[in-house]
């Protein structure tokens, strides 16, 4: 069986994806621009995204895939409600930055 | 099961440099157009007549009767269900190919001339490049969902480019128009395609076939899938009862109109169903349904054509009648003859629209026929192009209709009288209104305003050419397919044979016809032609009567020319009960039921948060710290099998 996604070897996609996700964890950490969160978070899901249909093209089992589809659905609804909510923190404290959201709570 | 991906080929760059040349204009213009500002129109043709140059290469090298599958990759492999991206060569593809790239490079350097004052000028060749790439995705493709693709992309582009004025509010609702009938249509191909996924377990032209063949003749799972097909055919060539996109889309720029609404894509349904020639031999019920309605649109769409008024809806109907003979021509069996006439039509049908945009390029953008006339003695290369085109959509020879109009008639004779003598009236009205559109335009004595007459000029070479080749073609291109009182071999029929063969075994045989027989059908067609350009000379040249204005009318052609009031009856019956269900709606779920849900838990929420969030540092740094050690502490509790241990 010839296929695409198997003409590379699955540790490949292994070590990738776990490079993305710390990308994406280092971001979430370490940077302050609500967007660039929001984005390292896109990424973290589509690391799981790609483990996922590289797993399920080599088990053969199409329900990984489908699943992607459903967790690319969730994102976009995410990142809806999610730019929003930046919209309107935007319109408030004319900044993106995180750090300054903790005044919110008085 | 593995489909090895083969390169070795000599067709293999050609079959993907066609679909390829399009592209890359498309994204030349697009990205670089407002720069390229006038050069961006010349690539765009460029590339199309690069395009048109690798078609002759395939149609000189494929060897007859043999069929290339050029496989690009692998693209769906699910349990039992596999896609390729291939496309498929074989002479029904090339003719379409050739078709496609041959009038689109013409009517691409057209466009250069008619588009030169625009300030959409890029963006215009941007839109076409777009269009021919999906339009060639629909013919090459080797299965049902890559045609899927380009059907899409195709009606996309028609959208975009019917609303191409988007400044103009009735534009773009005739674009909104014409997209939204078109999902009608392609909802039914998907059904369609969902039938064959179920039932076939692939979507390939020649598995489907196979699986069909194995089912027998009118069983049930065939006929449904033919029937959903034939809907989305509907919807796409404008026929009976969604073809009332079509005359509306005459509001895009008129190459858009020869190029897409003429030529190329509204033939896409009847390519489709010659594609999938052997699964309609297996549904004979269908092909009765597609006889039909292809004869009642022809009818109906020439009936409504009699009494129009503006130039290019005159050709629109004609273009929605000539297509119903096309899908007349399909139901009876007659596949190759419903390819003959979307090649013949293809380039007369261009002529005329680049013959009616070259009058309106002279008028300053008048459409009305009422404030025209006596053209022919100002822009004589149009009046003479369009001429022949005139003559050729009538079915006079040895102009190209009458050959593929003739073999439609013959077949209809062998079908049933009855459809014949309806194709042949329907012919007959062609004739009338095709000339009276001539003579309304181009004799007499101008009709129009003193300073528009001072404006008449003969469009520019880039303008003049493609109508002069048109019109060459037009009058040769009819040979290929001489009928059998003339010739031995029907040269275009020979070429599409391996393309049908098989359909023909499954298929009832005509008996031949004799040949006293033919010329008297032959005589007939012809001398019924002659009466009604006689009859239309006579009320239009001799007598000089001008179409009444539209507050003038009465009785029935006043019901004829305001379309039988069927737009307005669909809005009567659809679209107004669908507006007042969403006023309900609106006012009860959403208003009533919905809001006062939404807010309510926002409302209860927000009373809880007022209290809680003093407990909260809103520290955002802090919260994604916390997540992010909860997630390592659950990961390592995994790993170390605690949980396991622990007996949870």
């Amino acid at each position: 069986m010839e296929n695409s996604i198997q003409s590379i070897p699955q540790n490949w996609y292994l070590i990738l994806s776990s490079f993305m996700f710390c990308i994406g964890i280092m971001g979430v950490l370490f940077r302050r621009n609500a967007i660039i969160i929001l984005m390292c978070i896109e990424l973290m899901l589509n690391a799981v995204n790609l483990l996922l249909v590289s797993f399920s093209s080599y088990a053969g089992n199409a329900e990984g895939q489908v699943f992607v589809f459903f967790i690319m659905v969730v994102a976009a609804a995410e990142v809806a409600v999610g730019l929003a909510l930046l919209v309107s923190i935007y319109r408030n404290i004319a900044s993106t930055d995180i750090n300054i959201l903790s005044k919110m709570k008085w | 099961m593995t489909e090895t991906i083969i390169q070795s080929s000599n067709l293999f760059l050609p079959t993907i440099l066609i679909p390829l040349l399009p592209l890359i204009g498309f994204i030349i213009n697009g990205l670089f157009g407002k720069k390229l500002g006038h050069a961006s129109g010349w690539i765009a043709t460029l590339v199309m007549f690069a395009s048109l140059a690798c078609s002759m290469f395939l149609f000189f090298n494929l060897p007859s009767g043999t069929t290339e599958t050029v496989t690009l990759s692998n693209w769906f492999y699910f349990n039992d269900i596999f896609i390729p991206f291939a496309f498929l060569i074989d002479p029904l593809t090339i003719t379409m190919l050739l078709v496609v790239t041959g009038i689109g490079s013409l009517i691409h350097l057209y466009s250069i001339g008619y588009m030169h004052h625009d300030e959409g000028f890029a963006r215009f060749f941007t839109y076409l490049n777009l269009f021919v790439f999906f339009m060639l995705l629909l013919v090459m493709g080797n299965n049902y969902l890559i045609m899927f693709i380009g059907w899409e992309g195709v009606g996309l582009c028609s959208y975009l480019l019917i609303g191409f004025w988007f400044k103009n509010q009735a534009y773009n609702d005739a674009a909104k128009k014409a997209f939204i009938m078109n999902r009608i249509g392609d909802l039914g191909f998907l059904l369609g395609m969902f039938m064959m996924l179920y039932h076939f377990k692939s979507l390939n032209y020649d598995k489907v076939a196979i699986g069909a063949m194995s089912l027998g003749v009118n069983h049930i799972t065939v006929v449904g899938i033919t029937l959903f097909l034939f809907i989305g055919a509907m919807g796409k060539s404008a026929q009976l009862p969604l073809y009332t996109w079509l005359p509306d889309a005459m509001a895009g720029p008129t190459p858009v109109s020869a190029l897409i609404h003429a030529a190329t894509m509204v033939t896409a349904g009847i390519y489709m169903i010659a594609r999938s020639n052997i699964i309609y031999s297996l549904a004979p019920h269908t092909l009765d349904v597609i006889l039909i309605i292809g004869t009642a649109t022809s009818l109906f769409a020439a009936i409504i054509g009699l009494l129009q008024n503006d130039i290019k809806k005159v050709l629109a109907y004609s273009t929605v009648s000539q297509l119903g003979l096309m899908f007349a021509a399909l139901g009876m069996g007659a596949f190759e003859s419903g390819m003959f006439h979307v090649v013949t039509h293809a380039f007369f049908k261009a002529l005329l629209f680049l013959g009616a945009g070259s009058v309106i390029h002279a008028l300053g953008g008048e459409q009305d026929m009422r404030r025209m006339g006596g053209l022919g003695k100002y822009i004589k290369i149009t009046f003479l192009t369009f001429l022949i085109g005139t003559i050729a959509i009538s079915g006079i020879p040895p102009f190209a209709g009458f050959f593929s109009k003739d073999e439609i008639l013959a077949s209809a004779f062998e079908h049933n009288k009855v459809i014949w003598g309806l194709l042949s009236f329907s012919s007959m009205l062609t004739a009338f209104y095709m000339f009276r559109l001539l003579y309304l335009t181009f004799s007499n004595s101008f009709r129009g305003t003193e300073e528009v007459k001072h404006h008449i000029h003969e469009s520019p070479t880039v303008m003049t050419l493609p109508l002069i080749i048109l019109a060459a073609c037009s009058t040769v291109v009819g040979f290929i397919g001489l009928p059998p009182v003339l010739s031995h071999s029907h040269n275009f029929k020979n070429y599409l044979s391996s393309v049908f063969a098989q359909s023909k075994t499954i298929l009832p045989a005509g008996h031949q016809m004799s040949h006293s027989m033919e010329w008297i059908l032959i005589a007939t067609a012809v001398g019924l032609a002659i009466v009604s350009i006689a009859f239309a000379y006579f009320k239009y040249v001799k007598q000089k009567q001008t179409p009444l204005e539209d507050e003038q009318l009465k009785g029935i052609s006043k019901v004829i020319s305001n379309k039988f009031y069927v737009d307005e009856i669909y809005n009567a019956v659809f679209v107004k009960p669908i507006m007042l269900l969403s006023d309900l709606f609106l006012v009860i779920i959403d208003k009533l039921v919905i809001d006062l849900l939404v807010h309510g838990v926002a409302f209860v929420t927000a009373q809880f948060g007022r209290g809680l969030r003093l407990l909260q540092t809103g520290h955002v740094g802090f919260y994604m710290f916390a997540m992010v050690i909860s997630m390592i502490i659950l990961l390592a509790l995994q790993i170390f099998n605690i949980f396991n241990f622990l007996h949870i």
